[in-house]
């Protein structure tokens, strides 16, 4: 479980994010939703020390983030897998070795063993065959598998995805979703996901925070997000006409 | 501006601080260093090889023609030619064009792995990426030395064969110009700031690509910035070890 208290962070003077406070439980797919611009990744980014916070908390189970020393910092990012918006697969690296390279750099399993776990998590992605493929030999969709296996190779406890479908046709987009869903609940992660896509929101959001102007508008699972009144978010999903006629329907029953 | 550059330099040596912090495990860095010998040194020996052996042919008949006082000893050319070669040429000239190429290839490698996130990947997982991708550059850089000796040796052949082959003197008379007052100490001091400039061809070229923001299009613009400023260092410093280590 991660807990977000009351987060600020600006960047030149500009308040991006004004007070967040927000609950990610594990076995749960957590969705970040609001428009391009809406502070999404420099919250996510938060959460991963790449950005630091001027004010609030964040708590890993427990382990405040900013009261650790240096060595318990890096335990927790040893927990932490991120599958980036650009995939940012090692492009120089072939597939296997972008998924095998958190163990080479951070285990002393002999390659065996880490080429088995290579083999295990690219099977569990459905990426059977291109070990030997560099990143930009293969599509934007199996990029996207590539860099979830490398963000799972390692066990981690806390998955976060910067928008996972961006650049994906719709067919391949759900199923790079479901596959985060699915792998979410297998192993009890705690995952935070970013998106702007209502396909998204309704297919795999478990728990959404919705998020505007730097603070956080609503809460509430994909079933309360067809029956709430808060206009922030009828507006934001209403911005898509076929979402518009869905939450009629829902609501005429 | 004054702030800007300050700052901009103060950031340049913290920067060579976190090089050293939390050192990648022996068993890859080994594996980056040989890649980056194999990129940057390597990959330099034809270009090098082609422009010193030229500029060597040019410098010895330029000193050729100029010699029409036959007072002025014979072999003058092959004086001239091994000083200038050894002297300034190799080390500092060489290192301006290594400026262009070592440097555009580490600014747009560094920089293109800073735009698609890569580097946040490095760091998300607990990488020192500032260890991680300057300091295999900054080791295969001091074989650097190694290049510029090649600069200059074939540069003198190169004067060699256009002063002998181009009929502008005799092969004893240049080999006597190579071998008077010969000083160690100048091919001292040649290697000596040759190994000061990659240093700076290593690092100066890494900054601006790590330190960068924006997109592919920035990337551009990051490696002409970072061939000013290696440029710009590299005479600045040569003028100053010149001052300090030749006169008096
Ligand atoms: N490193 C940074 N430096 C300055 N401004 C930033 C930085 N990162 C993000 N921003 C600004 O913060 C705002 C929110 O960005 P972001 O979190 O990327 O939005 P999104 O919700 O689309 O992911 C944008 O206006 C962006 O320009
Ligand atoms: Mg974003």
């Amino acid at each position: 479980m991660i807990e977000i208290k009351n987060i600020e962070k600006s960047f030149g003077g500009v308040k991006i994010l004004k007070g967040v406070s927000c609950v990610f439980e594990a076995g749960k797919t957590n969705l970040i939703i609001g428009q391009s611009g809406s502070g999404k990744t420099v919250l996510l980014k938060s959460l991963l020390g790449i950005h630091t916070p001027e004010v609030g908390t964040i708590s890993f189970d427990g382990r405040i983030y900013s009261e650790l020393n240096t060595d318990e910092k890096r335990e927790i990012r040893t927990e932490i897998g991120m599958l980036f918006q650009g995939s940012a697969l090692f492009d120089s690296m072939t597939v296997a070795e972008n998924v095998g390279f958190p163990l080479k750099m951070f285990t002393n399993d002999s390659n065996e063993k880490i080429q088995k776990r290579v083999d295990f998590v690219l099977k569990r992605v459905n990426l059977i065959g291109a070990h030997k493929k560099l990143p930009s030999e293969i599509s934007g969709g199996m990029q996207k598998r590539v860099a979830i296996a490398r963000a799972i190779v390692n066990n981690p406890k806390y998955l976060f995805c910067d928008e996972p479908n961006s650049g994906l046709d719709p067919n391949t987009a759900i199923l790079i979703d479901n596959l985060i869903k699915e792998i979410t609940e297998e192993y009890n992660i705690t995952t935070v996901v970013n998106t702007h896509d209502m396909n998204s929101v309704m297919e795999i959001g478990d728990k959404i925070t919705f998020l505007k102007n730097g603070l956080k508008a609503w809460e509430g699972t994909n079933e309360d997000i067809f029956l709430t009144d808060n206009e922030a978010i009828v507006e934001f999903v209403y911005s898509s006409n076929l979402f518009k006629k869905v939450r009629e329907a829902y609501l005429k029953g | 501006m004054l702030i800007r550059y300050t700052s901009q330099i103060g950031k340049y040596f913290l920067m060579w601080k976190e090089i050293f912090k939390k050192p990648t495990k022996w068993s890859v860095m080994k594996g980056l260093i040989f890649k980056e010998v194999d990129d940057l040194i390597i990959d330099s020996l034809g270009i090098v090889a082609f422009i010193s052996f030229f500029v060597g042919g040019v410098v010895a008949i330029q000193t050729a023609l100029n010699l029409t006082n036959s007072f002025i000893p014979k072999y003058l050319i092959g004086f001239a030619t091994r000083q200038s070669m050894i002297l300034e040429f190799a080390p500092t000239f060489m290192s301006i064009v290594m400026a262009g190429k070592m440097g555009s290839f580490i600014t747009s490698s560094i920089g293109s792995m800073r735009v698609t996130e890569q580097i946040d990947a490095l760091e998300v997982m607990g990488v020192n990426s500032l260890n991680y991708l300057v300091f295999p550059k900054i080791i295969a850089l001091m074989l650097y030395p190694f290049l510029v000796g090649i600069s200059m040796f074939l540069g003198i052949f190169g004067g060699y064969v256009a002063t002998v082959y181009g009929g502008f003197g005799a092969s004893t008379d240049f080999i006597e110009g190579l071998q008077r007052d010969f000083n160690t100490f100048h091919v001292f001091y040649a290697f000596l700031k040759t190994f000061i400039f990659g240093m700076f061809l290593a690092t100066i070229p890494s900054f601006h690509g790590f330190y960068m923001k924006g997109g592919a299009l920035e990337v551009g613009k990051a490696s002409t910035v970072s061939f000013v400023w290696t440029s710009v260092t590299i005479i600045l410093m040569n003028y100053i070890l010149t001052q300090l280590l030749l006169t008096q």
